[in-house]
């Protein structure tokens, strides 16, 4: 079920984004860079004042008008005392969260300095890319050099790493600490393009005219379901084979299920390795005669009905296509292996990636125990968009119970307000909590960190840093206490 | 039953208490009817669109966001008061037979609820493969052969190198049914509307725009006649396609950009359902103040004293940063209604359910939708 809280909405496949709406330039960015340099250490204590990010750029979708800036009241009234002074500073920025009971605690940083390929993944909608972004982004400015490759991400976290085009080729980030010595590039995986890459690395430029033409090819190169993840394996081979970086941060598809990610490739690559394929390719050889016969039907009514349903110019494109296709490369299925064993090569880890849903949880725990059975390492799961209180000392029931007394009496109503929220939000910590224990009591040797919600989306450099810290469990960021 | 995120009075949402069957829309459920606002629309002093009055009710949206759940529950709202409705999918995730608590749907039209005042939801999980057989037989007699390609996995094949040929026979079986006559109803048709559960908002176009794919290349043919009529119903005043959005960026960010192209499409963009709805718990002034972290932490103090609680600096704190971190969402979630707005399509709108749902409270979410005018 649905927690009471947003994030909920996953992707799907084939969903793509759209043309660009509004320009949205991330002008803080440079400016939050800079901020996080000058305050040495970013030591952040609790309750502090919010992260130097320029929170809310306005852009067209901030339409509240005028506010005062975050932290305005931390100055003008840092000079009361005692429980007013500490109520004047709200902070937003996603902290630490205490590590849950005998559960191993996810390595990020230990997993940052020593691996040459992550793989993020999990179901769509849960923080892929966000994950992938931010721990690229660390381990940049932790002085690694590294490329992640990104796929569909949302439009303002995009235009905040400078992707504004999907041109297939990584780039620079620009606001990236470099004092470490690292370096980030970044890229959004096109996958009609790298499939043309790949036929055009393949063949003379004549037949690959021909083929990039054929109606089939089009139709497949762009929507067969499973294109995108076979080109993502594709693209991280390309990587990997350039040896440019030291790490490869990859994201993965906003597939319906997580692993569709492991066996799409594969499905392609059958799908075109296939019998049937080369039957239709040889309708005249008495093989295919043959093989149509044993199944109790003449060959005549076999292609007749598939003309029928398909048309007979489709089915002439497809011969050529795979005629094409036969040519020019060894078999999709021996490219697709090929990648597959890299995955599962020392030096890369799997980062699984789950919203504390039922249905994310679930995904999760299907492909916790899939990399297991095929062998590939699991680094352990980031529990994304979890919510946090402090004050559990004030259960639910007291919180709600205190609050109907003050409305009953007519008194207080910003308390009685204020203690519904909080109730609200016990809640939905305690039910988060009972998911995420109920996939720890399933594995529970699995690693994991959890990541407690923003409240706003994360489209900018300084908020992929705060999320790292939080992936990181960074000491900084400890709470006392 | 579990219980609405939804506060009496101000803000967003409206709990309406009903005594008799004095208001309009009387729906037959008695006891609690909950009325849902658009604030904003209010607030522009638009009227609300009148009921959409089409024979296929197109549901799409991000992934997640609740397009099943709001598919069924139109199903339901459209049933209330004696129709015939028939709720299908065409992804073969058996999400319906999921909502209504029933065995996984075959291949055959059920009947999965009653709908207050004598109506009936049928459902119907279309399969592409099914359809294929249906159709070969229908026209050439040639379910053995049928059944022979399947067994070779041709039109699993067929299917998916063209994925135009799959969808056709989705969208051509939901125009069957939206056309089927009934002699014996009084509309004479078997249902009074369909309600599809669609694919997500980066596939409904070209979901639905592939029987003119389709047109464009088979010139004649039976499948050039099945997507004839396909156009037919989507083109034809028959059809609304809705939107299921949450308000967070992306879903908003890909229902926007959804509008754009299935106007582009010429297809009929119908209502936008904000789904999952919270309302503000704190006033606007306390909401501004508590972004601003200016909120009256002596007064805050005070009342947690006065209810017999101890305002430890602690708590008091944590419980400004939680109001704080609510008012940012309110606010967040403010802007991206007014980016749904500016859509300039009917919004209706169904709260969180707080508890997760059920058919109690599918039910409810039926009669919003109908209390909003969305249909009825
Ligand atoms: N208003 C609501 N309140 C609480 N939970 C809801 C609400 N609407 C939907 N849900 C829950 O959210 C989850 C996703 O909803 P649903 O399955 O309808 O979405 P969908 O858009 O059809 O998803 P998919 O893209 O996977 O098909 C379900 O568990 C559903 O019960
Ligand atoms: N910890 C977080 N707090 C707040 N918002 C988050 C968090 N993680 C992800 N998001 C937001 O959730 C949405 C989906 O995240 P994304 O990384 O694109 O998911 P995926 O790649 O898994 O589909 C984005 O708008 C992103 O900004
Ligand atoms: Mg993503
Ligand atoms: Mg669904």
């Amino acid at each position: 079920m649905t927690p009471a809280t947003g994030g909920g909405a996953h992707d799907d496949t084939d969903e793509s984004g759209g043309a660009s709406r509004g320009g949205q330039a991330p002008a803080g960015e440079a400016r939050a860079a800079g901020a996080r340099k000058a305050s040495p250490g970013s030591k952040r204590p609790p309750g502090s004042a919010a992260s130097p990010r320029a929170r809310n750029q306005s852009g067209p979708k901030s339409a509240q008008g005028a506010k005062s800036p975050k932290g305005a009241g931390l100055s003008k009234d840092g000079a009361r005392s005692g429980a007013a002074a500490a109520a004047q500073v709200p902070t937003i920025r996603a902290r630490v969260r205490p590590q849950p009971g005998g559960v191993p605690r996810l390595d990020v940083d230990g997993m940052l300095a020593s691996e040459r390929i992550i793989v993020c993944c999990g179901s769509g909608g849960v923080g892929k890319t966000t994950t992938a972004a931010a721990l690229a982004l660390r381990a940049a400015e932790q002085g690694r050099s590294v490329v992640v490759l990104t796929i569909d991400p949302a439009r303002r976290l995009a235009q905040s790493m400078g992707l504004t085009e999907l041109d297939n080729t990584p780039r620079e980030v620009l606001g990236v600490d470099l004092s470490a010595g690292g370096r980030l590039d970044a890229m959004m995986l096109d996958m009609k393009r790298t499939f043309d890459e790949i036929v055009l690395a393949h063949t003379t430029s004549e037949r690959a005219d021909q083929l990039l033409a054929n109606p089939f090819y089009q139709s497949l190169s762009s929507s067969f379901a499973g294109t995108q993840e076979y080109m993502a394996m594709e693209k991280l081979g390309q990587l990997d084979a350039a040896d440019d970086w030291d790490l490869i941060i990859v994201d993965t598809p906003p597939t319906r299920s997580a692993l569709d990610f492991l066996d799409a490739p594969s499905r392609l690559g059958a799908f075109l390795d296939g019998r049937l394929l080369r039957l239709l390719l040889m309708p005249a050889k008495a093989g295919g005669r043959a093989y149509v016969k044993m199944l109790g039907v003449g060959f005549g009514m076999f292609t007749k009905v598939l003309t029928k349903v398909i048309g007979a110019q489709l089915l002439t494109d497809v011969s050529q296509f795979v005629s094409a296709m036969e040519t020019m490369f060894g078999g999709f299925r021996q490219r697709a292996e090929k990648t597959y064993r890299l995955l599962g090569a020392p030096g890369t880890s799997f980062v699984v990636v789950a919203a504390p849903e039922v249905a994310a949880l679930r995904e999760a725990s299907y492909f916790v125990d899939r990399l297991e059975t095929d062998g590939m390492p699991l680094a352990g799961l980031v529990v994304n968009r979890m919510h946090h209180s402090d004050g559990r000392s004030l259960t639910a029931e007291r919180s709600l119970a205190a609050a109907e007394n003050l409305t009953e009496h007519g008194e207080h109503p910003l308390a009685a307000a204020v203690l519904r929220v909080h109730a609200d939000r016990l809640r939905l910590a305690e039910r988060e909590a009972r998911l995420r224990e109920r996939f720890t009591s399933a594995h529970p040797d699995t690693p994991l960190i959890e990541v407690e919600a923003l409240a706003e989306d994360v489209h900018d450099l300084a908020g992929l840093r705060e999320i790292g810290d939080a992936l990181a469990g960074d000491e900084r960021l400890a709470r006392v206490g | 039953m579990p219980e609405l995120a939804a506060h009496a009075g101000r803000g967003v949402i409206r709990i309406v208490r009903r005594g008799g069957g004095a208001e309009a829309n009387s729906g037959a459920g008695a006891g609690t009817v909950v009325a849902v606002t658009a604030s904003e629309r209010d607030r522009k002093g638009e009227k609300p669109a009148g009921p959409w009055r089409r024979r296929l009710h197109v549901v799409t949206g991000k992934g997640g966001t609740g397009k099943t759940t709001v598919a069924s529950a139109l199903a339901l709202a459209l049933a209330t008061g004696g129709q015939r409705v028939l709720l299908t999918e065409v992804e073969g995730r058996q999400q319906i037979a999921q909502v209504f608590d029933t065995p996984p749907l075959p291949y055959r039209e059920r009947k999965v609820a009653s709908a207050p005042g004598g109506g009936e939801v049928y459902a119907l999980a279309v399969d592409a493969e099914e359809a294929l057989l249906e159709y070969l037989e229908m026209f050439y007699n040639l379910r053995s052969a049928g059944k022979v390609l399947g067994k070779m996995g041709a039109i699993d094949f067929a299917t998916t190198i063209a994925p135009g040929v799959r969808d056709v026979l989705l969208t051509g079986k939901i125009k069957e049914a939206v056309n089927r006559p009934d002699g014996t109803r009084p509309s004479g048709l078997a249902y009074d509307a369909v309600v599809l559960d669609a694919p997500p908002t980066g596939r409904i176009t070209r979901f639905l725009n592939v029987a003119r794919e389709v047109v464009g290349l088979a010139k004649m043919g039976p499948i050039r006649s099945q997507a004839d009529g396909v156009l037919a119903v989507l083109h034809s005043g028959q059809t609304a396609v809705h939107l299921v959005t949450l308000l967070e960026e992306m879903p908003v960010q890909e229902t926007i950009d959804a509008v754009a192209e299935l106007r582009a499409a010429d297809l009929p963009v119908g209502g936008v359902v904000v789904n999952m709805v919270r309302p503000p718990l704190l006033g606007a002034k306390e909401l501004r103040a508590a972004r601003a972290g200016t909120l009256d932490g002596e007064e805050l103090a005070a009342g947690i004293k006065e209810a017999g609680l101890e305002p430890t600096a602690d708590l008091v704190a944590e419980l400004a940063r939680e109001a704080a971190q609510h008012a940012e969402r309110v606010a967040l979630e403010a802007a991206q209604r007014v980016e749904v707005a500016a859509l300039d399509q009917p919004m209706y709108e169904l709260p969180l359910a707080s508890d997760g749902m059920d058919m109690g409270m599918l039910y409810r979410f039926a009669e919003m939708l109908r209390a909003q005018r969305m249909v009825g």
